[in-house]
């Protein structure tokens, strides 16, 4: 028997436009059975146009949602379950998802929000330099992997749920903030093990406590302080209000800082012939 | 106790007779060898060879010798191996080292030898005849699709696949080597000279300093593991994104870029903070597969309007199995880096002992993307240790579609090879970021001099399809049987898959 491929096939995915209307300066999109590609281009396209509100229907794991995008004053809502690299290099926008997004949103942001309503995946925040994630619930692995800040870049990621191994390892700058209160895993730890391994810049918060065997050697395990919390609370503040959450709530636990010994981790490692 | 027992590599010697005590020895030296009382008095153990005071001497009067030290005779224990015990006693420490593996393994490229046309075929004389060097760099299309030219002729149609390439008038492109391991004046340098001879310079991953945007349709942007200085604007800004997934002088390891290295500029290239380590981790920790490394090109397509995408990997065991996976996953090239290929630092270890040399590499990978059908889907770089253009020539002859330089290009500037770019103090102004020593070289006079050299190489690149009877390097592509083979062994020869000399 022989198959003959709809025009327009792309690995398996039709290759068709969405259905993009207009209300103002609000577009909305419907990505129903749509690829990334003519999804991102629809998207690009409404925001070079001027649109201050991208409204995304029926997302089911496109991937690249706001990846590249460089604007400022653009809102792009993610109805369903966004896919892998969401605001990958992101700079300027901010994305609402309402639903679960998957893997390495925020990979390489640079500026701009994003808030997720629900699960995430692994490798968020690989590399961020700038901007905030709000996470509602759990994240997987090598969430915060690497990243940095510079001047005022400083990035910030608050995960509301509970995280997997390697939580901020090798991070050189920003902030990673963990709450384990929106979790589906009660009997676990917070995090997993090597948290902060290789770390060399940054901070990390813990609302509770955590074990030495859970973080990198590179990392010492404070009681954040007063100062520590002055810094902190306006943070949770944005996050609770973003999620709709109590702040008082999220307060009501104390807090674990994590900090580097050394700025230079590897710095006596080698011996130079 | 003695501090070391490792003594001086080499000696300095000085003819006082000659000496016009002027001092500009004192003046050059970066490692600070010379003491200045009345006449230049060198530290031997300082010396790295580097020649920037013999050179720079108006008497001639500095001779830099080995120190030939009567190390008890010991095949199996060399000098080399001694002096590592012996640093390692006293540190601790992972020796660090820079440019290439300088270890005596077989050099394949002087055991190949070109063929030439004799009386049954002519000769092409490209002083007279035209000779195409122009080159293409990334995916070609399945088919040739072509439309009628209107002059009874036929022409490429119109979108027929090569939009997305970038044309090269020569198959040579500089290798990717970093705003931090290289000064600024380098940089440019290699910018300028890109721009001139119609090619590309690759930023490595540190960056792209924005003296360098208005060479920007000539440069190719890095994205590493550090993923330092990657943001829209850089990926927009470069010809073609490259993603960096190994070195040939360190495969499987990360960078470190001490400290000391990074200073205002180098930090505003980079995009982190002065002063701490620019740390890149060994894998990107968002590629563990095949299938992420294909995200992740097409997160980059996706950011740049679907500009070329390339993969530089080191060859390694199974390259070509590896090289197979990057090309299915989208890559415009496939960028390899034989074990000989250079460093601004790495253990000594990595460097000497890992990977394999590029010649076999690019044959491997040449008939693995042959045998599956898929070569025309990107184009090989091939990079580790070029030296000449009859290394271009061979290269090209086994599969390569471009060659990177980068010790050569180097070496145009000044480099000596003295292996000392990890202290940061490189006489020559190279690999340092000294200002007074990263003034030594005129970005002007480096361009010139880097375009000399790809000149050069051209022509004998011509000169070589001359001889092989064919008008374009087109021809010579993947072309083995115009290749022979002197003293390599029957296994050696099948896998570059070219016959002895004689058959």
């Amino acid at each position: 028997m022989t198959r003959t491929m709809a025009p327009g096939v792309v690995e398996g995915y039709l290759k068709v436009a969405p259905t993009v209307t207009r209300d103002g300066d609000a577009v909305t999109i419907d990505a129903n059975g749509v690829y990334y590609k003519q999804l991102n281009e629809a998207v690009r396209q409404a925001i070079d146009a001027g649109a201050a509100t991208v409204r995304i229907e029926n997302v089911n794991g496109q991937r690249y949602i706001g990846t590249g995008v460089k604007a400022s004053g653009v809102r792009i809502e993610v109805h369903g379950t966004a896919g892998n690299d969401m605001a990958m290099f992101m700079d300027g926008p901010e994305i609402e998802v309402f639903g679960n997004a998957q893997d390495g949103v925020g990979n390489t942001m640079n500026a701009g929000r994003v808030v997720v309503h629900g699960d995430a995946g692994d490798v968020l925040g690989y590399g961020m330099r700038g901007g905030r994630v709000y996470v509602k619930g759990d994240v997987g692995y090598r969430v915060g992997i690497h990243m940095k800040a510079y001047e005022n870049l400083v990035p910030i990621m608050v995960c509301g749920g509970k995280a997997r191994d390697f939580f901020g390892e090798y991070m050189a700058g920003g902030m990673l903030v963990l709450l384990g209160m929106n979790t589906q895993f009660a009997e676990q730890p917070l995090v997993g093990g090597f948290t902060g391994a290789g770390m060399h810049g940054g901070v990390i918060y813990l609302r509770g406590s955590v074990e030495p065997w859970q973080c990198g050697k590179e990392v010492g395990i404070f009681q954040a302080t007063e100062e520590d919390m002055a810094e902190l609370t306006p943070i949770l503040a944005d996050y609770a209000e973003a999620m709709g959450m109590d702040i008082e709530q999220i307060l009501a636990e104390p807090f674990t800082k994590l900090a580097p010994f050394s700025h230079r981790p590897y710095g006596k490692l080698y011996a130079p012939m | 106790m003695p501090t070391s027992l490792i003594q001086p590599e080499f000696r300095v010697k000085i003819d006082y007779d000659k000496c016009h005590k002027c001092g500009r020895c004192v003046q050059q030296c970066g490692w600070g060898v010379y003491d200045f009382n009345e006449r230049p008095i060198p530290d031997d153990s300082k010396c790295r060879a580097c020649h920037r005071c013999v050179t720079f001497c108006p008497a001639h009067c500095i001779t830099i010798e080995k120190n030939t030290l009567a190390y008890r005779d010991n095949d199996n224990w060399s000098a080399d191996a001694r002096k590592a015990v012996w640093r390692q006693a006293e540190t601790g420490g992972v020796l660090l080292t820079s440019m290439g593996n300088p270890k005596p393994y077989q050099r394949v490229f002087d055991h190949l030898v070109l063929d030439a046309c004799q009386v049954t075929n002519p000769s092409i004389d490209p002083l007279r005849e035209p000779m195409e060097l122009r080159t293409y760099l990334g995916r070609k299309p399945d088919s040739v699709e072509v439309e009628p030219d209107g002059k009874g002729g036929f022409k490429l149609a119109e979108g027929a696949g090569l939009a997305n390439n970038i044309k090269l008038d020569t198959p040579i492109i500089f290798s990717p080597m970093s705003y931090g391991s290289v000064s600024l004046n380098v940089h440019k340098s290699l910018a300028m000279a890109a721009e001139r001879l119609g090619t590309l310079m690759n930023t490595g991953e540190g960056g792209l300093h924005e003296d360098l945007y208005p060479y920007q349709d000539h440069v190719i942007v890095q994205v590493a593991s550090g993923r330092f200085g990657v943001n829209p604007d850089y990926l927009n800004r470069g010809a073609a994104m490259e993603i960096k997934i190994g070195q040939g002088a360190k495969p499987g390891i990360g960078g470190h870029l001490p400290g000391e290295k990074i200073n205002k500029e180098v930090s505003g290239t980079r995009m982190i903070p002065q002063g701490t380590d620019a740390i890149s981790p060994a894998p990107h920790h968002d590629i563990y597969s095949i299938e992420d490394l294909r995200q992740l090109i097409y997160s980059l397509k996706e950011a740049s309007g679907y500009k070329p995408v390339g993969v530089k990997i080191a060859a390694v065991h199974n390259v070509a199995a590896i090289a197979s996976g990057i090309v299915r996953a989208g890559a415009d090239y496939v960028y390899l880096d034989g074990f000989k290929g250079g460093t601004g630092a790495a253990p000594q270890v990595i460097r000497d002992h890992i990977g394999i040399p590029i010649e076999v590499a690019i044959a491997a990978v040449d008939q693995r993307l042959r045998d599956e059908g898929i070569r025309n889907q990107a184009s090989i770089i091939a990079a580790g240790s070029i030296r000449s253009s009859a290394d271009l020539a061979k290269a090209i002859a086994l599969g390569a579609d471009v060659c990177a330089i980068g010790s050569a290009a180097l070496m145009a500037l000044g480099c000596h090879l003295c292996q000392s770019c990890h202290t940061g103090s490189c006489s020559w102004g190279i690999t340092t970021q000294k200002p007074e020593l990263t003034r030594r070289i005129d970005p002007e006079w480096g361009a010139e001099r880097l375009v000399n050299l790809v000149h050069a190489w051209s022509h004998e690149l011509q000169e070589i399809l001359g001889a092989l009877g064919v008008n374009a390097v087109e021809s010579l592509r993947g072309s083995r049987e115009r290749l022979r083979s002197i003293g390599l062994d029957e296994q050696m020869n099948r896998v570059l898959g070219v016959k002895p000399a004689g058959l």
